[in-house]
């Protein structure tokens, strides 16, 4: 038993943050959240040429590293950790994800290399207007007209849906319900009968579109009627996966009201030193190595792809869901006024948090799903 | 990072569940998970079961083998804690002789007094308690009264201990005392080693909100100890005592800890039988505990992985006490509101005598008191681990 990061995988943590803190100063992240696509192309080409972040844990195959789930997690905390204004989790997390599990192998090779080069910007589209994260919410139909895949529906919530030059569809075949029937398919960004529509979302740095798809032409990924298994193992993936992005959030929030709680003097002391603000960062400092070892542990499973990969994903995602926005909230109080201020980067983590939160489910959710699949 | 076992640890697992296939039989599988460090239920079936664990080798597992132990890692101890819980074997009588004194006296004892006490720990003969609190000491500790002077090759020692757990089973009690004259705060105590059968020692039960009385007060009027049954130089017995908080926040617990999957399962058949668990509320609070023991058992692996790389327990620590302590009062809260209109019911009310959901219910409430209340943990976390500075005193 051997619960740490290797050296390599500390080293590349090492690399990872140092080209963060130098590409996605707060500067860069409220730059970017102003804007439409909210990020910077430039240094998303970087991501993939400098670092190869992009190409991770692609199979060596289709063009990747074929690193496991656990670097992936490493990136994706030190992402968090800077709220990295990228996207990266839909193109790498959700998408290839999605392809990985559904794809048969010449559809693999034709849809990953791209994205490994960063050359591919891929969303996964899933979420309905009805705002369900599971099969049950899939309402959009596919319809074969002619040996022609046509899908006709609306998607929403698709983190850089209207970015992405790859959309990779979750739907189902016209006339089946719940968990049968999910097809999943592959269309181009600019597809003929696709409409996308930016949302204006509540975290900036994370952002959103609205597809509409009327007759839009798909080519199917895997057997259209059989994606549910494929699906669900993607969920688990990217609520594994959104885990460890958030820890590294809640551990930037936990540095700075520590940071703070240090600096700030009032009643001629620092405030780190009055119990109520000392016993808040404890607890803090408590639920994010708890995270951590939540976490850490669940990257490992989907490493593993083992049979304990959906509880944990739910076990992680129900524990940091609560924690990160604990942590955020907090961080503002500990702030006091300043803390709420629009220039202060408290908001920033506090918003990110709350999308976090919600995304994928809740931790309500996420506990009912853990009590379904341990049997309670 | 890698949870697998290794080909050792595999063989030593192996080892361990043979082991306790072969011998946790008959009236010690009856016993299966019964009782607590301070939970006195079937006592002394419990401490022939731990002479049989003691006889094979299976006490004092982490200290050195010459002095009769198997220098176990730290990973194979907790290989074996996780076999010892799977099996389901009772509760161990002796946690304030092998989980608290036994590796305080391996870290600042001589090699005569480790001599002299190890072997009684392993084999069982000699059970221990705790003299550090006191009326006007508990959180803090420093504040001790009670004194001991040499009186020729002896101390002599007179003052109160209270909430000494297990004092009417123990054979010795290490007792924190003021032996330097004047002296204040943690200066001037010495870490002596008390025979408690003796006429200048008075136990008094007090007991406690579960009915029992499994803690006292201790009364020392003129008990004596040898001049040389001192851990640690004359005077510098905070540090002793300091570390054997130590091993109390860190690995005293472990068996307790892996214990708590199980009343986890207990609680959701529980809630099974009585449809509690069809109740969505609570299954979300049942599936929130379940998050908890879980995560529990990887921090403790994180933490195991990074004490077999530096050694020893740091103040993080805390963290693990600070949290096991809050899940399982939360938990046992969970516990009764599952009972429901059962909660409101005992075993048996002459005798106040509860069964094991109860038990938790009001156990827990003590835990985060004992080992260090969780305020202190809270301080000691903001302070020696986030580096906030220190309250004025
Ligand atoms: C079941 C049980 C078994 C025990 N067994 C033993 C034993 O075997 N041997 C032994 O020596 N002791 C034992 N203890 C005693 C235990 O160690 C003390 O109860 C504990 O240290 C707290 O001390 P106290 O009871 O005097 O409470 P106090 O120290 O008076 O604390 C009362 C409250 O004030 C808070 N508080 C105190 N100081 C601070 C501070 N600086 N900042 C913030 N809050 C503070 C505490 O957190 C607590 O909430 C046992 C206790 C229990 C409940």
């Amino acid at each position: 038993m051997n619960f740490a990061f290797s050296d390599e995988q500390e080293e590349l943590r090492r690399i990872i943050r140092q080209f963060l803190e130098a590409k996605s100063p707060s500067s860069e992240v409220r730059r970017l959240m102003e804007t439409t696509e909210g990020y910077d192309s430039a240094v998303w080409s970087q991501m993939a040429e400098q670092l190869g972040l992009q190409s991770l844990t692609i199979p060596e195959e289709y063009g990747g590293q074929g690193y496991s789930f656990v670097e992936l997690g490493i990136a994706l905390e030190e992402m968090g950790r800077v709220l990295l204004c990228a996207p990266y989790f839909s193109t790498v997390v959700l998408a290839t994800n999605a392809i990985l599990n559904a794809g048969n192998d010449a559809e693999k090779k034709a849809l990953l290399p791209g994205i490994a080069a960063g050359e591919t910007i891929a969303a996964l589209a899933f979420t309905e207007p009805n705002g369900k994260w599971d099969a049950a919410g899939i309402t959009l139909e596919a319809t074969n007209k002619g040996g022609e895949w046509v899908l006709d529906g609306t998607k929403s919530f698709v983190i850089d849906g209207h970015t992405a030059n790859l959309i990779v569809v979750v739907a189902r075949v016209a006339g089946t319900s719940n968990t049968d029937g999910i097809a999943l398919f592959t269309v181009a960004g600019d597809a003929a009968g696709l409409t996308r529509t930016p949302l204006a979302t509540m975290d900036q740095t994370r952002k959103q579109a609205k597809l509409d798809f009327a007759g839009v032409k798909a080519t199917p990924l895997g057997e259209p009627g059989q994606g549910f298994a494929a699906f669900s193992k993607t969920l688990d993936q990217a609520a594994v996966a959104l885990a460890n992005e958030m820890i590294g959030g809640a551990q930037c929030v936990l540095d700075m009201s520590v940071e703070y709680a240090k600096v700030r003097v009032q009643f001629g002391r620092p405030i780190g030193s009055f119990q109520a603000i000392k016993h808040k960062c404890a607890d803090m400092l408590l639920e994010v190595e708890s995270g951590k070892s939540a976490a850490y542990y669940a990257a490992w499973c989907a490493a593993e792809d083992n049979d304990e990969l959906p509880v944990v994903a739910a076990l992680a995602k129900a524990y940091i869901s609560d924690a990160y926005f604990h942590c955020a909230a907090e961080n503002i109080q500990i702030h006091g006024g300043i803390g709420f201020t629009w220039e202060h980067d408290a908001h920033l983590y506090f918003k990110r948090a709350k999308s976090s939160e919600i995304y994928l489910g809740d931790a309500t959710y996420h506990r009912e799903l853990l009590a379904q699949r341990i049997g309670i | 990072m890698d949870f697998h076992d290794s080909p050792a640890e595999a063989a030593f697992r192996a080892e361990v569940r043979g082991w306790l296939a072969d011998h946790l039989t008959a009236e010690y599988a009856a016993l299966g998970g019964v009782g607590g460090e301070a939970d006195e239920t079937g006592w002394d079936v419990r401490r022939e079961w731990e002479r049989l664990l003691g006889a094979h080798g299976w006490v004092g597992l982490s200290w050195p083998k010459d002095h009769g132990g198997r220098a176990a890692s730290f990973a194979e101890q907790v290989i074996f804690q996780e076999e010892y819980a799977r099996a389901n074997a009772p509760a161990r009588v002796s946690f304030f002789g092998e989980g608290l004194f036994a590796p305080t006296l391996i870290q600042f004892g001589t090699d005569e007094q480790k001599r002299r006490y190890l072997p009684k720990i392993q084999s069982v003969d000699e059970l221990w308690c705790q003299g550090f609190s006191e009326p006007n000491a508990g959180s803090d500790l420093a504040n001790v009264q009670t004194r001991a002077v040499l009186d020729g090759d002896e101390w002599v020692i007179n003052g109160q201990k209270v909430w000494t757990t297990l004092a009417h089973r123990a054979d010795w009690c290490f007792v924190v005392t003021r032996t330097v004259e004047g002296s204040q705060g943690h200066k001037g105590l010495s870490f002596l080693l008390v025979d408690m059968h003796q006429p200048g020692i008075e136990i008094r039960p007090l007991r406690q909100m579960t009915g029992s009385a499994e803690f006292n007060e201790v009364f020392f009027d003129g008990a004596r100890t040898p001049a040389d049954h001192v851990l640690g130089p004359v005077g510098e017995g905070w540090s002793v005592a300091m570390a054997t908080l130590g091993f109390e926040r860190g690995t005293a617990f472990l068996s307790r800890q892996l214990a708590f999957q199980r009343e986890m399962q207990d609680l959701i058949d529980a809630a099974q039988k009585n449809g509690a668990a069809r109740d969505p509320l609570l299954r979300n609070k049942l599936a929130g505990h379940y998050v908890g023991v879980k995560i529990m058992q990887y921090n403790g692996q994180r933490m195991l992985t990074q004490m077999s790389r530096t050694g020893a327990v740091g103040p993080e620590a805390s963290i693990g006490k600070l949290y096991w302590s809050t899940w399982h009062r939360a938990f046992g809260e969970t516990a009764v509101q599952v009972l429901g209109t059962d909660g409101l019911t005992i075993r048996n009310d002459a005798p106040y005598e509860l069964d094991a959901l109860h038990l938790t219910f009001m156990g827990s409430r003590a835990e985060t008191i004992y080992a260090g209340a969780s305020e202190i943990q809270r301080n000691i976390i903001g302070e020696r681990v986030l580096g906030l500075p220190r309250e004025p005193r």
